[in-house]
Order: structure tokens, then C-alpha cells, then sequence
């Protein structure tokens, strides 16, 4: 794999990620002895498509449909005064999260502070059992303690890359790219509706 | 990152002192934002941390019990601090003035103030002699912005579009601030307002606000409407009242189970609320089907969350780490 | 102390005169007037080319505060002001603490007044006793103390009754009675003109009615009574029409309006609800604007009068609701009917003289001075060319809720002589 220092190399194609999904879907269920009391909540933008994805996964293998829903974890985030905020597109979990075991679900996992502020949100919706954390792609350079329990891929990485995931469903193309940040450009997932720049 | 400056901004603006200060785009941005918020207030653990160390200052001048609560609700449930000021112990009582106030609370560090007072213009002095944002909670005669929006998120959600809505407004226009900033909202949103009321509650130029149609003929206006839209007959002053008797203001402008037949099936009620029963509104009529009055109420949570959530941190069109 | 006023065109059509003049001001009168006088030893000389020289402005509606109110304006301060606006003379309202309703307060204003030296004033008393619009004031005693006019201003008399039997009464001094018309019934709270701005800001309205009711009311007791009447600070444009009635009908009815009134009008009041902007009467609209100086141009309007109404800062700092009426007006007045009236086109430099000088001194019925040798030398001398900005700082009074800070004029007095005495040298208020 060859990378310039402009250029964007990709690290997954579709391919490898539908391979992967279905991986960590065959991992989830192993883990947790089958999909009763399991639920998934993907994390807003992309960790809900993977949360849906993963759902779909588990019906071919178990034959169950497990509750998904989606974070937004927009209100709960520990950089509100020095970012800008993220728009806001809102939480959809229609189901009692008390006394579930909850897969939590993003795309790329990097600092943790996502996580953190993911995990402070879904406690405010109730007590789940437990929770786990289901990421596409590990890069490192984690901030806080915190470690997925079911990883797609581990993609070692600069500081000054950006690790993103664009998927089919809502980019046109599915592909995990490693990109050096440009002066400017801001770090964390793309916008929806593909990668323009 | 500069704020003013910052051309990503959902919602660009520091203060909302009046709602002619918003571009309809703006409007419905508040509404989108008041919808995802109305998810917080249906949890268990109604309360996010998104405006953890922000202070607000609830700057009522006039007494208000209803607003207040609404905004005191929002701030907390959004993890502001909040502190109260003004009311009979406050120093504006003892004879301080208003510029002094501010300048007080100013000093203190205040990220946000809610102003309420009974003269207008106000919010404006007060977003003169300070650098936080200033949200105007009912200014005099003039204006009440949070109102009018939370009427409009109100009418938005049964009646999904205010495109050609026909909307009725009955009672006393002139001393209302809530049709100051409702009949021009509507207007702008591209609905039809029709004041109802005698001309001793009109103001000089209704149609400067906005209002497409002027009548003091309730039955005639009542079968066109979507909206009905009650104001409160001001008890407190009736030694000057506009009409002769409470009973010949029920008469002529009641809304009563008996003008229900006059009313699009699917028409609404609306009220700001507090209603005076038997007056504007007769209670088989304030409680019945077309009432939404209730919603309005936890609209103005809802609203209020959104706008002090969107003035506070502002909203961002793109997502960051 | 003998002054050569050196180069003015000097202008009075009271004697015709419009030409270049050399004037030699002696002994408090006015020695000579030539084409070209050659300066003596003895003889301060005031060279001025291209300024232009004209009998004493009058404004004949001051309000100086004292006593009661030193806090807004003092005597000291207010004359000075007046100097500096190119004034000799001004007629002080009465509403003072205590009231100007005895002969007393009268001497008081104009020993006060004396002592200052920066102009002359002619206090009116007021028509009834403190003004309350129910009893009549000393008006006899105050006559005899130097009482140019009566009015209650600032409150107006309501009742119909008791202004008949003010004009009744004051009809043996020959004396004006000042009326500031203002039916409190249909005023009540009001703030603004009433109409699109008050629906938009909604501040109570201000109706034109309000002021016209009493208009008519007042020609109509004149002509009952036979005592001349005076309309103060005319704003509508029916109000016009109602003096422009009263007049052709032979009634003795002369109006004033105020530059205010003549170049700011109620959209000027936004949502920032500028204080300065706060007035009584209200600014009124556009086609109100339009009217007054039809009535300037047509001779309605008798005379243009400030309403010089200052307030301290803090008590315009305020609610606009609760800030007080009243806005400054003797420092620009000359700066704004000149820009806007003369050089406007409106009306030419014989019209303003009428209007600020000889008009006013038929009114307060006060010796007519000329530009002619043997008259007082009440001479107003300014630099019609002159550009300025109109700043806070500049002002001579106490108070500065002018609604002008900011405006750039065209035309400022630049020297002023009071019964001889020269109160302003190259617009600078002398000592």
C-alpha cells in the first residue's frame, strides 16, 4: 500500500468492510451467547448505518430482529466551548435500554472522547446491563481509558491523518481512506453525501 | 473561533431581541431544533449536560410565572446555572436603574440574559451594556419573540406547513406583544393572519405587523380559519376597558361550544395562556378537540431549549471530532 | 467698548436691506452702518467676509430649568447656550420649581439671567397657579416684574372653561397666551405619533387629535375672547390648516414649529428606541414634515422656536417610557434651518429673518431692533458656509439628549452681540 503525502490511500474497500461486518457480527453473537436481551445504538454520523448493518448481519445468521437505535451525541460532548457545535440530528432509541446488554457502534475510534460522551448519554436513557463497543476501525491515539470490544480492523496512524469511513447507503461508494490533514480541515468523520474535498 | 464570523453557523445571531431579527430559513431552524429537543423532555433523566458552566440570568422586571418557569425548565434541562433577578426585592424596587442593573449582573459573568419587563425596547438596552446574548421575553407592548415561536412550533407540528394557513387572531391586539412578533412570524412564513376585534383593541396600522385581513366579526371570520388563535382579556385593567362588559365581550367575541359549528373540522385553538374561563374562551371549548393549548406549553420548553441551545454555543453545519 | 463689524452682508428686510455692510456697534447701540467704514484706534475690529449679519435671533421657547432643576440646565448655562447658538433673546417657560407663577420667580429668572450676561430673557409666566390649570396666576404683578408672555407649557390647560377665562383676563396686559395643545384624554399615556410606528414598537400612540382638538379650541376662544394666541411647537398637518383657517378669518393666532419637527419625523424612532428621539409633541410623519415647511414658506408658521428641553443623561439613559420628553435645541437650531431650509431651497435668508428675529419680537412684544444706525445692537452674525458636525462636546448647555449629535450642518453664529455687549466672538461664548 503506497502513500504519498498528499494523497489519500485507502485502507478497506467494500469488500472488506462487508467481510469485516459480518466478522465482528459472528463476534457479537459468540460473545454474548446469541442476540437475546441484545441491542445495538449506533453513534451518529455512519455508527448507525454500521449499527443497522450489523443488525441485518445478525437476522441472516440468528433469524431475530435486535433493536437498533441512535446516538447523537451532540448535547454530551466535552468540547462544546472551544469547538463549534455539531448540528444537532437528534436521538432515536424507541426501545427500554434497562437491563439490556447494548452494543455500541461507530465507525472510527480514536480519542475515545466520543465514546465517553456516548456512554454518558446512553446512561442518562436508562441502565443497560452492560455495554460494549463495537468499532469498524481502531487508529490509536486514544485520550481516555477506553478500549473496543470487537474491532474491525486496527489502522495505525499520524496525528495529523484523518481516518474516515464513507458507505454506500449515503456516500455513493463504501471505502475506509487515510488522508493527511490539510491547514484548516477538521479531523472526524466526513459529511454526509460523500467526501468533496 | 469567532462567532459572528463564522459563516457555518445554522443559526447566526447572538441575541434575539426581536423576531424580525429572523429570516424565516431561521425560524425553522429554531422549529427543527425544538423537535429533536422534544425527545430530552419525554426521558426519565430529562437533563443533558450540553451547556455544563454556562450562566443564565433571569432578568424578569415584570412578574411572570409561566415564562420564567419555561425558561428556568430550559436552561436547567440544557445544564445551565441559572440565577433570578429582578421581582419586588430587587434593586430596581429600591431605585436603581435599569443600566445599573445590567451593569451589576454584567460584572458577574453572565453568558445569557432573559429579559422580561414591562417597557419596551428593553432587551435592547440591556444587549447594549453587556456581551452576552440577550434573549427579549416580552418587552412591553412590543414583542415576545418566545411566544410567538413556540405558537409556531405549536401550529407547525398539527399543521405540518404554514403556507396559505389561515390564522385568526381574536381579542386585544393592541396591548398584545405576542401579536407583535406572531402576526409578523405568520406573515413572513407565508400564512394569513386576520385580526379579529373591535377598533378600540386594534392598534393605528394593523397591517404594518403583517395582518392581511382586519374584522370585528368573529362568525364571519370563524369558518375560514385553520387557526384560532385566543388572546387573554386583561382582568387586571377594566376600569379602561375596551368594550362594556366582560359579558358583551363574551357574546360578541367568545369562542363558545355554540360558534363550534362555525369551525373548520380540523381547525385549532390556541391561547398564551392563562386562560380566563367564560371569557375568551368558554371551557367545553378550551378543553375540547380543536385545544392545543396544553402543547403550547411544552412547546415553549421545547422552543426555549432550542433557541438558548442555538444562541449559546451556536449550531454548526458541519460535524467536528 | 466700540466694535467694526467688518465685510458682512448684512440682511433685514424689515428695512430692506440686503447688501455689504461695514457696522459700528457704540454704547450698546448701532453707531453706523456704511459700505465701507475705516477702523479707529478706539475700535475692536471683527473682520468678516462672507458671514452675514442679522437682527438678534429670538427663540421664544426656552426651557432654562432654574430654579429647581439646575441639574438639567441652569440660568448661567442655558443663556450660554442660547449665545452660542446665535441667540439675544429667549422667552423661558415657566414650568420651573417652584413655578414661575408669581412675580417673584420672575425677577429671580431675569436678575439670574442679568447676572450672566450671555443673553437677554423674557420669562413667561405661567396662566395658572402651578400650574394646575385650575385657578389664575398673579399675571398682573408679573406684567409689572417683566412677564413677556403666559403659558402652562409642558402641561397645557384641559379645561375649556378655564382657558376662556385665562384669555379673559390676560386680554388687558397685551400679552400672547402660549398654548401647548395637548388633550390629556386623547394623549393619555401616549409616546409616539400614533400610526405604523407606534403599532410596530408598540408604544402607546401620540394622536395627531390629541393636539388639533386643542388647536381649534384655542382659535376659537380667541376669537371669542380677543386675546391673541399663540400655538406652540405646530406638528400636523390639519393643525396647519385649522391656524391657516383661523387666521384668514382675522383671528390673532401666530404658530410656531420647531426644527425637530421640521426634519425628523416618527420613522426616525427604531427599535433601538432612541431616547433623543422622545419628545412632546411626538415626531410626527413624513407628509407632516412636508406641511410644516409648506406652512414655513406660505407665512402659517409665524416663527421657528427650539423647545429647548434639556435633561441629564441618566434620566434619558433609560426605558423609553420612562424617559422623559424633551430634547435640546438652542445650539443648532440657526445650523439646522439654515442647511435645511435655506440652503434646501425652501426659503430664502429674508424669510429666516422673519421667522427667527422679527416675528418672534412681535410676539413677546419686544422692541423690534433693526440693522440701522440708533438701534439696539442686537446683531447675530454667522458664517453661512461654515460645515460642522454637531458633537456633544460643543454644546454650552448641561444637558446634551440632542437628537442632532452626528448631523453635518451647514451655517454656525459665529459672533453674537447682545445690547452692544459682544456675548460671542468667533463662536466662542464670551466670559
Amino acid at each position: 500500500m503506497q502513500r504519498s503525502e498528499s494523497d489519500q490511500a485507502c485502507v478497506m474497500d467494500e469488500n472488506e468492510i462487508d467481510r469485516t461486518l459480518v466478522r465482528m457480527a459472528h463476534q457479537i453473537l459468540e460473545q454474548n451467547k446469541g442476540g437475546e436481551n441484545l441491542a445495538l445504538v449506533g453513534i451518529l454520523t455512519r455508527g448507525d448505518i454500521l449499527a443497522r448493518k450489523l443488525a441485518e448481519i445478525i437476522y441472516q445468521i440468528e433469524g431475530i430482529h435486535v433493536p437498533v437505535g441512535s446516538l447523537d451525541i451532540s448535547l454530551y460532548r466535552d468540547d462544546t466551548c472551544i469547538m463549534n457545535f455539531p448540528q444537532l440530528r437528534g436521538t432515536d432509541i424507541l426501545f427500554n435500554i434497562d437491563n439490556k446488554t447494548i452494543v455500541l457502534v461507530d465507525d472510527v475510534l480514536f480519542t475515545g472522547r466520543t465514546i465517553r460522551a456516548a456512554l454518558d448519554a446512553l446512561m442518562d436513557f436508562g441502565r443497560p446491563a452492560r455495554i460494549q463497543l463495537a468499532i469498524l476501525v481502531d487508529r490509536g491515539h486514544r485520550e481516555l481509558p477506553i478500549r473496543a470490544d470487537f474491532v474491525g480492523k486496527n489502522v495505525p496512524s499520524a496525528a495529523n491523518e484523518n481516518v474516515r469511513l464513507h458507505l454506500k447507503d449515503v456516500d455513493g461508494y463504501s471505502s475506509v481512506t487515510i488522508t493527511r490533514i490539510n491547514p484548516g480541515e477538521r479531523i472526524g468523520s466526513a459529511p454526509i453525501g460523500g467526501d468533496h474535498e | 473561533m469567532n462567532r459572528a464570523a463564522n459563516k457555518n453557523k445554522v443559526f447566526d445571531h447572538k441575541d434575539l431581541l426581536s423576531i424580525d431579527e429572523l429570516s424565516a430559513e431561521d425560524i425553522m431552524t429554531v422549529l427543527n431544533y425544538a423537535k429533536m429537543f422534544e425527545e430530552v423532555n419525554e426521558r426519565t433523566i430529562k437533563k443533558v449536560p450540553a451547556l455544563r458552566g454556562k450562566t443564565v440570568c433571569n432578568l424578569f422586571l415584570e412578574p411572570s410565572t409561566r415564562t420564567r418557569g419555561s425558561f428556568e425548565l430550559a436552561e436547567k434541562r440544557l445544564s445551565c446555572d441559572t440565577v433570578n433577578a429582578g421581582g419586588s426585592a430587587s434593586s430596581t424596587v429600591k431605585g436603581e436603574s435599569l443600566v445599573d442593573t445590567i451593569k451589576t449582573l454584567d460584572s458577574m459573568k453572565v453568558d445569557m440574559f432573559i429579559v422580561r419587563h414591562k417597557y419596551a425596547g428593553t432587551p435592547y438596552i440591556v444587549s447594549q451594556h453587556t456581551n452576552a446574548a440577550v434573549i427579549d421575553a416580552g418587552d412591553g407592548k412590543h414583542q415576545h419573540p418566545t411566544q410567538a415561536l413556540l405558537d409556531l412550533y405549536t401550529i407547525w407540528k398539527k399543521k405540518g406547513s404554514f403556507d396559505g394557513l389561515k390564522v385568526g387572531i381574536v381579542g386585544d391586539i393592541v396591548h398584545s406583544r405576542v401579536c407583535g412578533s406572531l402576526v409578523p412570524a405568520l406573515a413572513k412564513l407565508g400564512a394569513e393572519v386576520t385580526l379579529i376585534a373591535p377598533a378600540t383593541m386594534l392598534p393605528a396600522c394593523p397591517e404594518v405587523l403583517g395582518a392581511a385581513h382586519v374584522t370585528a366579526n368573529l362568525d364571519e371570520a370563524l369558518p375560514d380559519l385553520d387557526v384560532v388563535y385566543m388572546l387573554r382579556i386583561q382582568m387586571e385593567r377594566l376600569e379602561e376597558a375596551p368594550f362594556p362588559s366582560l359579558r358583551e365581550y363574551h357574546l360578541l367575541y367568545g369562542l363558545t361550544k355554540e360558534r363550534e359549528p362555525l369551525m373548520k373540522q380540523d381547525a385549532i385553538i390556541c391561547h398564551p395562556g392563562p386562560i380566563n374561563r367564560g371569557v375568551e374562551l368558554d371551557s367545553y371549548m378550551a378543553d375540547g378537540s380543536h385545544s392545543v393549548i396544553t402543547d403550547q406549553v411544552f412547546s415553549g420548553v421545547c422552543v426555549r431549549m432550542a433557541l438558548i441551545y442555538l444562541l449559546l454555543g451556536g449550531a454548526n453545519d458541519e460535524i467536528s471530532a | 467698548m466700540k466694535y467694526l463689524l467688518k465685510g458682512v452682508r448684512a440682511v433685514d428686510p424689515a428695512i430692506g436691506l440686503d447688501v455689504q455692510r461695514d457696522i459700528v456697534i457704540e454704547d450698546g447701540v448701532i453707531a453706523q452702518v456704511e459700505a465701507s467704514i475705516a477702523p479707529t484706534e478706539d475700535m475692536i475690529v471683527l473682520e468678516r467676509e462672507g458671514c452675514v449679519a442679522i437682527p438678534g435671533l429670538v427663540d421664544v421657547h426656552v426651557h432654562l430649568r432654574d430654579p429647581g432643576f439646575e441639574y438639567k440646565e441652569a440660568i448661567e448655562t442655558g443663556t450660554a447656550a442660547a449665545a452660542h447658538g446665535g441667540f439675544t433673546d429667549i422667552c423661558s417657560m415657566a414650568n420651573t420649581n417652584p413655578v414661575t407663577d408669581e412675580a417673584a420667580i420672575i425677577d429671580y429668572v431675569i436678575d439670574k439671567a442679568n447676572e450672566a450676561g450671555h443673553c437677554t430673557v423674557h420669562p413667561a409666566g405661567a396662566c395658572t397657579k402651578g400650574l394646575a390649570g385650575e385657578s389664575l396666576a398673579e399675571m398682573g404683578d408679573m406684567v409689572a416684574h417683566g412677564a413677556a408672555a403666559f403659558t402652562d407649557d409642558g402641561r397645557g390647560i384641559q379645561d375649556a372653561g378655564m382657558m376662556r377665562r385665562v384669555m379673559d383676563y390676560a386680554k388687558m396686559f397685551d400679552k400672547v397666551i402660549m398654548s401647548h395643545c395637548q388633550d390629556d384624554g386623547l394623549v393619555g399615556k401616549g409616546q409616539v405619533n400614533e400610526g405604523p410606528v407606534s403599532t410596530k414598537l408598540g408604544l402607546a400612540g401620540w394622536p395627531a387629535a390629541g393636539e388639533e382638538v386643542q388647536i381649534q379650541r384655542d382659535i376659537v376662544l380667541s376669537e371669542l375672547t380677543g386675546c391673541p394666541i399663540h400655538i406652540q411647537h405646530l406638528t400636523t398637518a390639519h393643525g396647519l390648516d385649522l391656524v391657516r383657517d383661523g387666521k384668514a378669518r382675522g383671528v390673532a393666532v401666530t404658530c410656531e414649529a420647531t426644527p425637530h419637527h421640521l426634519v425628523l419625523c416618527d420613522e426616525d424612532i427604531t427599535t433601538t428606541y432612541d431616547t433623543n428621539l422622545k419628545m412632546n409633541p411626538p415626531l410626527r410623519s413624513k407628509a407632516d414634515n412636508a406641511a410644516l415647511i409648506e406652512a414655513v414658506k406660505d407665512g402659517t408658521v409665524d416663527v421657528i422656536a427650539t423647545d429647548h428641553a434639556p435633561h441629564a443623561a441618566f434620566e434619558k439613559e433609560r426605558e423609553f417610557e420612562l424617559a422623559p420628553f424633551g430634547i435640546t435645541g438652542l445650539e443648532t437650531s440657526l445650523g439646522i434651518v439654515n442647511t435645511y431650509l435655506v440652503e434646501a431651497g425652501h426659503i430664502d435668508l429674508n424669510r429666516m429673518v422673519e421667522l427667527m428675529c422679527i416675528n418672534p419680537r412681535k410676539i413677546l412684544r419686544i422692541e423690534q431692533v433693526t440693522l440701522e444706525p440708533g438701534s439696539t445692537a442686537d446683531i447675530t452674525v454667522f458664517d453661512p458656509a461654515a460645515k460642522w458636525t454637531v458633537e456633544a462636546d460643543g454644546m454650552y448647555s448641561k444637558s446634551q439628549n440632542s437628537p442632532f449629535i452626528g448631523f453635518e450642518l451647514i451655517g454656525k453664529p459665529t459672533d453674537v452681540f447682545c445690547k452692544g455687549k459682544l456675548t460671542l466672538e468667533d463662536g466662542v461664548v464670551t466670559a
